[in-house]
């Protein structure tokens, strides 16, 4: 369980993250939606440790993630952040092949091998696997930064804004392939998204936020809620039951 | 595995041009040639190595392949020592002549002067590594003023010798302190192996290798102390000669195009000794001792820098 306490990040007089307090179940997929500059990246990064929060205080399982040894820490979270620029000359098993560092330190087992094969064709990514990085198209890259994170095979997962950038195609796919780590293999997704209709029909719960302040949190069918996303968005947005989902309407 | 080989192969020239130069034209009393080259060869692959070493290390921690360790002020500090002993002293003074004391005093000054940088900028909470090379570069510049202050002040002779301390000379080092180097060097290395696998995570930058587990700052601040130690012995032995990492390291990376940094510090290390080693029997045989070493290695680096630099600015 994630648990997070009376959160504070301050930058220039301004809180970007106020005082937010949230516990995500085990086996759940929580969607953090809201506008931009909600503070929703940046409660991701410290959740994960990437940035120092202010005040307030985060356990993992009961454990303060501060006080945790970062390598015993990146064997449970793992994280992939919005921009991934890597300017190496890497090919698609290189980088996943990174995902198994916590474990090996850089000298792969057979089972860091098999792990890296598991996690290549969850990604259907094995056509790829010796294609350098900078030769792929942007979901193919994206696919194979996921594919690093499955390799790392943590039961917390955190993703900022995987579907930047993608097409529905792959979006789908990626939203599907999350969805199966969580039912499949009891995976813990956290996930950062902008498309409020992705939110309501993949995750279990959503957090909505706003100026840094979280709105409404719970199952993902009470928070789209015309209500709720008007003080979120400041825009009237219809929503439709298409069989058993909720769609937002709104351009 | 093509970079095992390309290794391979950069390590048997390296080993080729040093006998070379050790016993091409052997003649005479060789009793006293030899040992003086072998100091001379030792001096430079020290040199060389510790460069390319540091740079290598450095251009993975700062994540650019443009900066050499040159900006954290090292070598505008070396400078600027030396031109405030011949400033105070003059040019025939003791520490100027007896090379030990001045290696002691420039090493031990650059690395205190590193420690207190870091010690200072880590301190906080904001610990950007970029503001840090903001630092070092003005701090660079400033040193750089205060030795052209000191230059105007002296006399042109002494000007003439001060000068001389910029560019760097392997003609005239010093037995002991080559000795003293490699005990310095090897214990670094020592201290380096506890770090070594963490080199190729923070290659992919801060957020990666943090979820990999990295205690980022802890590590970074231990690499930066052993890149600006490797970086002062290099240059207290036998001049600035940062720009030669930057040559360096970024031909190894277009050669051996991989990055796993075990073969990329190894093949960088031996191509900075065949960049020297070369370079100093040209400056011998070619040139006999006209000019220095640093002056070939500048020109072709700056020739390098210019293409490096048009060739980014095609693939924008």
């Amino acid at each position: 369980m994630v648990e997070v306490k009376n959160l504070l990040k301050t930058y220039n007089q301004k809180n970007v993250v106020d005082d937010v307090s949230l516990k995500i179940e085990k086996g759940t997929m929580t969607s953090f939606i809201g506008p931009n500059g909600a503070g929703k990246s940046t409660l991701i990064s410290i959740i994960t440790r990437l940035i120092a929060k202010d005040s307030g205080d985060i356990q993992i399982d009961g454990q303060d993630v501060l006080k945790t040894d970062s390598n015993e820490l990146a064997k449970k979270i793992s994280v992939l952040k919005q921009s991934n620029s890597i300017n190496l000359k890497l090919t698609v098993r290189e980088l996943v092949s990174f995902g198994r560092f916590p474990y090996s330190k850089g000298k792969l087992t057979k089972e860091d091998e098999k792990k890296i094969d598991e996690s290549l064709a969850y990604m259907e990514l094995e056509d790829l696997e010796n294609k350098y990085l900078d030769e792929l198209s942007g979901g193919q890259r994206q696919r194979a930064h996921i594919a690093m994170v499955i390799a790392q095979d943590t039961e917390y997962i955190f993703l900022d804004e995987p579907l930047n950038n993608l097409d529905m195609r792959h979006s789908t796919q990626i939203m599907k392939i999350l969805r199966r780590l969580v039912d499949e293999l009891g995976k813990t997704i956290l996930i950062v998204i902008h498309d409020i209709n992705f939110a309501s029909c993949y995750s279990d719960n959503i957090v909505a936020l706003k100026d840094g302040k979280i709105v409404k949190q719970g199952r993902a069918c009470d928070v789209i809620d015309a209500c709720v996303l008007k003080e979120l968005y400041d825009m009237d947005i219809e929503i439709q039951e298409i069989g058993d989902k909720r769609i937002c309407v709104y351009y | 595995m093509a970079y095992k080989k390309k290794t391979l192969i950069l390590a048997i020239v390296a080993i080729a041009l040093t006998l070379l130069y050790v016993l091409y034209d052997l003649k005479g009393n060789i009793g006293y040639i030899l040992p003086r080259r072998i100091i001379k060869v030792l001096a430079i692959v020290l040199t060389g190595g510790a460069i390319a070493f540091a740079t290598t290390v450095f251009m993975t921690i700062t994540n650019n392949r443009i900066l050499t360790p040159s900006v954290l002020g090292l070598d505008s500090l070396y400078m600027l020592i030396q031109t405030f002993i011949i400033f105070v002293f003059g040019s025939n003074s003791i520490i100027m002549m007896s090379s030990s004391i001045n290696y002691l005093v420039s090493i031990g000054a650059m690395i205190i002067f590193s420690l207190v940088l870091y010690r200072f900028l880590f301190k906080g909470e904001k610990n950007n590594i970029y503001f840090l090379l903001l630092i070092g570069m003005i701090l660079g510049t400033f040193f750089n003023s205060f030795t052209s202050f000191f230059e105007v002040l002296i006399d042109p002779n002494e000007f003439m010798v001060a000068q001389d301390r910029g560019f760097a000379s392997i003609n005239n080092v010093n037995e002991d302190l080559v000795y003293l180097s490699i005990g310095i060097i090897v214990l670094v290395l020592l201290y380096f192996l506890r770090f070594y696998k963490y080199l190729d995570v923070l290659a992919l930058g801060k957020d990666d290798a943090v979820n990999l587990g990295v205690s980022y700052d802890y590590v970074i601040k231990r690499l930066l102390i052993i890149v600006s130690i490797l970086t002062a012995v290099a240059t207290a032995l036998i001049g600035p000669i940062t720009f030669l990492g930057l040559l360096v390291v970024n031909i190894t990376y277009e050669f051996l195009k991989t990055y796993r940094h075990l073969y990329i510090i190894l093949a960088s290390v031996f191509i900075s000794v065949i960049a020297l080693v070369g370079g100093q029997f040209i400056v011998e045989k070619i040139f006999t001792f006209q000019t220095t070493i640093s002056v070939i290695i500048n020109f072709v680096g700056g020739v390098y820098f210019i293409y490096l630099l048009l060739k980014e600015n095609r693939s924008w």
